[in-house]
């Protein structure tokens, strides 16, 4: 049987209200633990208070700027250095390598050696973050730039364009998407890269929230701050649809 | 042809290899030829018998491998400004995407280094001449093919550049808008009277168009024939009145009479192969 589009819609909206019920119920009568399981009411209740006494908005202000901060130290580089291997080859011959040699560590790995170097400080997780993006936005950006259709080169070079044209006109318009592809890769990363951080090198934000709620066991709270990623994860997805809805007006049909 | 108009392309033993894999692959075998100055020059040959790259090496996109071109400049100079000497027109979509029809039509005259306001007041009317107006802002992606290589050709000619080279702009587009251009380039053409090298594997497009036809050979590519259709259909020309003559079915007849042995060499070279 196919339900008519209005139909659908509404069962979207009572499959997650569904749930929500079922889960509520089965914490009251006690069907599931509510030690691990703490009834959605109850969470609720975690979460106005949390926000009552302000240490929700503290922790996510503190998250937030990381994740900012870091995202741009990681993505205005690997923009610039993505296009200059994009359009140089001499300067890919040097640093595709190095890329290649260091892209497959496991971002996170590297975050002892940077609380080594930068301290438990605010810079580490700043430094850790930007590591995790700029190589998806490098690789992107190169990517793009290598893969714009040869035709448009070749108006380019029929027309005389300059260098600068070339670049301006032709390789970063034509590279638009697959750069925003990276930074939209690099924001996921990103996110898991300052949740994990924030486990286990700092004293603040939500990461580090999370994983207190577990060591005290204060599992309405730890809820809480789960919902809270979710809704930055959100968030960022948001933006970045935003962004290339500006961006890239000749992407969207 | 007795033109007495003076010779605005001599090309002289123009050959082209390509190295595919290795093997040197002949593609261009000693072209000969002169394009009078404001000459409609179309080209036709069996697929792959080098006439594309022929216009990619004028267009300066290819390197040849020996022989000469000398185009006789309308006025030399050092001035970026300078009338270009070419523009080509491409077969596949070519137009940039990411700009409105008024920035790609004067892509051109950015290059030259006109002005934002300069260069958009130049292409105005050359926008309109090929109905295109009202679409100045719109994007490439909201515009039907047919008026995608019109962009692409106002592109061409708002350069204003001393010769126009056209690799089968109309090849992709059905045949109804395939005679409205051709039309329209017609038109456009008849004002200013460019010297043009117009690449097709229509038979019937190149009668309507040209003031000459040249038959290539299958690769590598030579001159086979030439043939007149200035001397036939004069200037002004009408599409419908090219068409409906008697003399189309003889000059039809004389290029696929050159054509014929060619295409059919062309095939049982391929089924060999």
């Amino acid at each position: 049987m196919r339900l008519r589009w209005g139909g659908e819609r509404l069962l979207s909206v009572l499959s997650p209200v569904l749930l929500l019920a079922l889960w509520e119920l089965a914490a009251r009568t006690n069907a599931i633990d509510t030690r691990f399981f703490p009834a959605p009411s109850d969470i609720f209740a975690a979460a106005v208070t949390l926000i009552r006494t302000g240490e929700l908005w503290d922790n996510l202000s503190i998250t937030l700027v990381r994740l900012a901060v870091g995202f741009l130290l990681g993505a205005v580089p690997g923009i610039v250095v993505g296009l200059a291997m994009g359009l140089f080859s001499p300067v890919r011959a040097i640093l595709q390598p190095l890329v290649d040699g260091t892209f497959p560590i496991p971002k996170i790995a590297i975050l002892p050696l940077f609380i080594l170097i930068f301290g438990l400080g605010e810079e580490s997780k700043y430094a850790i973050i930007a590591v995790a993006v700029v190589y998806l936005v490098l690789i992107n950006t190169q990517a793009g730039v290598r893969n714009i259709d040869r035709i448009y080169l070749d108006v380019g070079k029929n027309y005389h364009a300059t260098r600068w044209m070339m670049f301006t006109d032709v390789a970063l318009p034509g590279a638009a998407p697959l750069i925003l592809a990276g930074l939209r890769l690099g924001m996921g990363v990103a996110l898991l890269v300052i949740v994990a951080a924030e486990f286990v090198g700092a004293r603040s934000g939500v990461g580090y929230q999370i994983w207190t709620s577990w060591q005290v066991f204060q599992v309405d709270r730890m809820f809480v701050y789960l919902l809270v990623t979710a809704v930055i994860g959100f968030g960022t997805a948001v933006v970045m649809t935003f962004l290339e809805r500006v961006l890239l007006p000749w992407k969207q049909h | 042809m007795t033109s007495t108009a003076p010779v605005k392309v001599r090309i002289r033993g123009l050959r082209k290899r390509f190295s595919v894999k290795g093997r040197p692959i002949e593609a261009l075998d000693g072209i000969d030829v002169d394009v009078e100055a404001g000459a409609f020059l179309c080209i036709v040959g069996p697929s792959g018998c080098g006439k594309t790259t022929l216009l990619r090496i004028l267009a300066g996109l290819e390197e040849k491998t020996a022989g000469t071109i000398e185009v006789a400049r309308d006025a030399a100079g050092k001035d970026a400004r300078e009338r270009p000497v070419n523009a080509m027109v491409f077969q596949e979509q070519s137009i940039f995407p990411w700009m409105t029809v008024r920035d790609n039509v004067a892509f051109g005259l950015k290059a030259r280094g006109f002005s934002g306001r300069d260069r958009y007041a130049i292409v105005e009317p050359f926008i309109r001449r090929a109905n295109l107006g009202g679409f100045e802002d719109a994007l490439p992606h909201q515009l039907s093919g047919g008026m995608k290589q019109r962009v692409s050709i106002t592109r061409a000619f708002a350069n204003d550049p001393e010769m126009l080279l056209m690799d089968e702009p109309f090849a992709a587009l059905d045949e109804q808008t395939k005679l409205i251009l051709q039309a329209e380039l017609l038109r456009i053409w008849e004002e200013s009277r460019k010297t043009v090298l117009y690449v097709t594997h229509s038979i019937d497009e190149a009668i309507v168009l040209a003031d000459r036809i040249l038959v290539m050979t299958a690769r590598p590519g030579r001159v086979k024939d030439v043939v007149d259709v200035a001397s036939v259909f004069g200037r002004p020309r009408r599409v419908e009145a090219v068409k409906e003559s008697a003399q189309y079915g003889e000059l039809f007849g004389r290029v696929w009479g050159a054509l014929r042995e060619e295409v059919m060499g062309a095939q049982a070279a391929e089924a060999v192969s």
